[in-house]
């Protein structure tokens, strides 16, 4: 009787000692991405390295589902560069063409004037009523490589939760049941 | 049940770093592309040349313009988009750099033309300095990959002084 409880322990500290092995797994990968991202916000010196593209208004150059890498630094922005800013009041960030500027000659201070390439209007209807301009504050980051169809993940997730639930579900399990 | 998972796994991690190096070296092929681009642009006429009851001033102009960036073109290439800038200091703008004219060449067969266009877009000024100012003409490029780095580049074309008076 005693041998067989004895198995029993060892079994049972055995499966102890595999559960907590599969949470400091789990805890591993969800670290090693929020490092990931934080590295790269600290690298690219923008609150978000990479977006995706949601709308057409940059066609044909980025498409739906495009992924945009971002950079932000202190450099003047100039005519032609693709920014991504927000607008007061609007939560989702937009990525067009800086078409205009103007700078300061004292301040140094940038008027900013942007549109979509696949757009026939500048952005002025965009901004808030009265606003001609976009200011240098308004600009998160500047486009500076592209990823194709990548984002698409993200688009479905958002469009379909039950299908992020699912993935979710499913990496969960793997990793939880997962041996060594 | 757990292997098919596991080699499922496995050739999808694998197939997805294959990507993701093949996108690498894509973009890092581009690299050894040395472009030589030509470009001409002179301004035609002054379509017109007036104060705005804002104050400031606005010009539209015809160009001739005239291209070749073929050689900006590899296998990673999805799109150019090029376009005229007018650039310009004033007394209260260190840099004023308002794009003209812009235009998306798709393939390499359409990369080399001369055209006559009206400025897409006015000049307006951020005041009423542009009276005999003198304006330069510059051309940027922006190659825009299937995947990988974006490559800007710019080149003054020519200068051009605005009439001294209003048409």
């Amino acid at each position: 009787m005693g041998w067989i409880g004895g198995n029993l322990e060892s079994i049972r500290s055995l499966q102890t000692k595999q559960a907590l092995t599969q949470a400091v797994n789990l805890g591993l990968v969800v670290t090693s991405a929020l490092i990931l991202w934080r590295g790269l916000m600290c690298v690219t010196g923008t609150e978000s390295p990479v977006v995706v593209v949601l709308s057409g208004s940059m066609e044909p150059g980025f498409q739906r589902g495009d992924i945009l890498f971002l950079h932000m630094n202190q450099d003047p922005i100039r005519a032609g560069e693709i920014v991504v800013f927000n607008v007061d009041g609007k939560d989702i960030p937009i990525v067009h063409r800086v078409i205009e500027v103007h700078e300061r000659q004292d301040t140094g201070e940038v008027d900013v004037l942007t549109k979509g390439d696949n757009n026939e209007e500048d952005d002025r209807l965009l901004y808030p009523y009265g606003q001609l301009w976009l200011q240098k504050h308004h600009i998160t980051g500047r486009a500076i490589g592209v990823l194709p169809y990548v984002g698409w993940v993200t688009i479905i997730m958002n469009e379909k939760p039950v299908i992020k639930y699912l993935i979710i579900g499913a990496l969960g399990l793997m990793i939880m049941t997962s041996k060594e | 049940m757990h292997s098919y998972v596991y080699r499922l796994n496995t050739l999808v991690t694998f197939a997805a770093v294959l990507l993701a190096v093949l996108c690498c070296a894509a973009s890092f092929l581009d690299a050894f592309n040395s472009p030589s681009v030509r470009a001409h642009a002179e301004v035609i006429k002054v379509n017109r040349f007036r104060k705005q009851l804002s104050g400031n001033d606005e010009v539209s102009l015809t160009l001739n313009i005239s291209m070749d960036l073929r050689s900006l073109f590899t296998w990673n290439t999805k799109q150019v988009f090029v376009f005229l800038a007018a650039e310009y200091e004033t007394s209260k703008n260190s840099l004023n750099q308002i794009s003209l004219w812009d235009y998306i060449i798709r393939d390499k067969d359409h990369a080399k033309f001369q055209a006559q266009v009206a400025s897409k877009y006015p000049l307006i000024d951020q005041g009423s300095n542009l009276r005999g100012k003198k304006v330069e003409f510059v051309l940027h490029w922006h190659v825009m990959p299937s995947t990988g780095r974006m490559i800007v580049d710019k080149m003054a074309l020519s200068k051009f002084y605005l009439p001294e008076a209003y048409t």
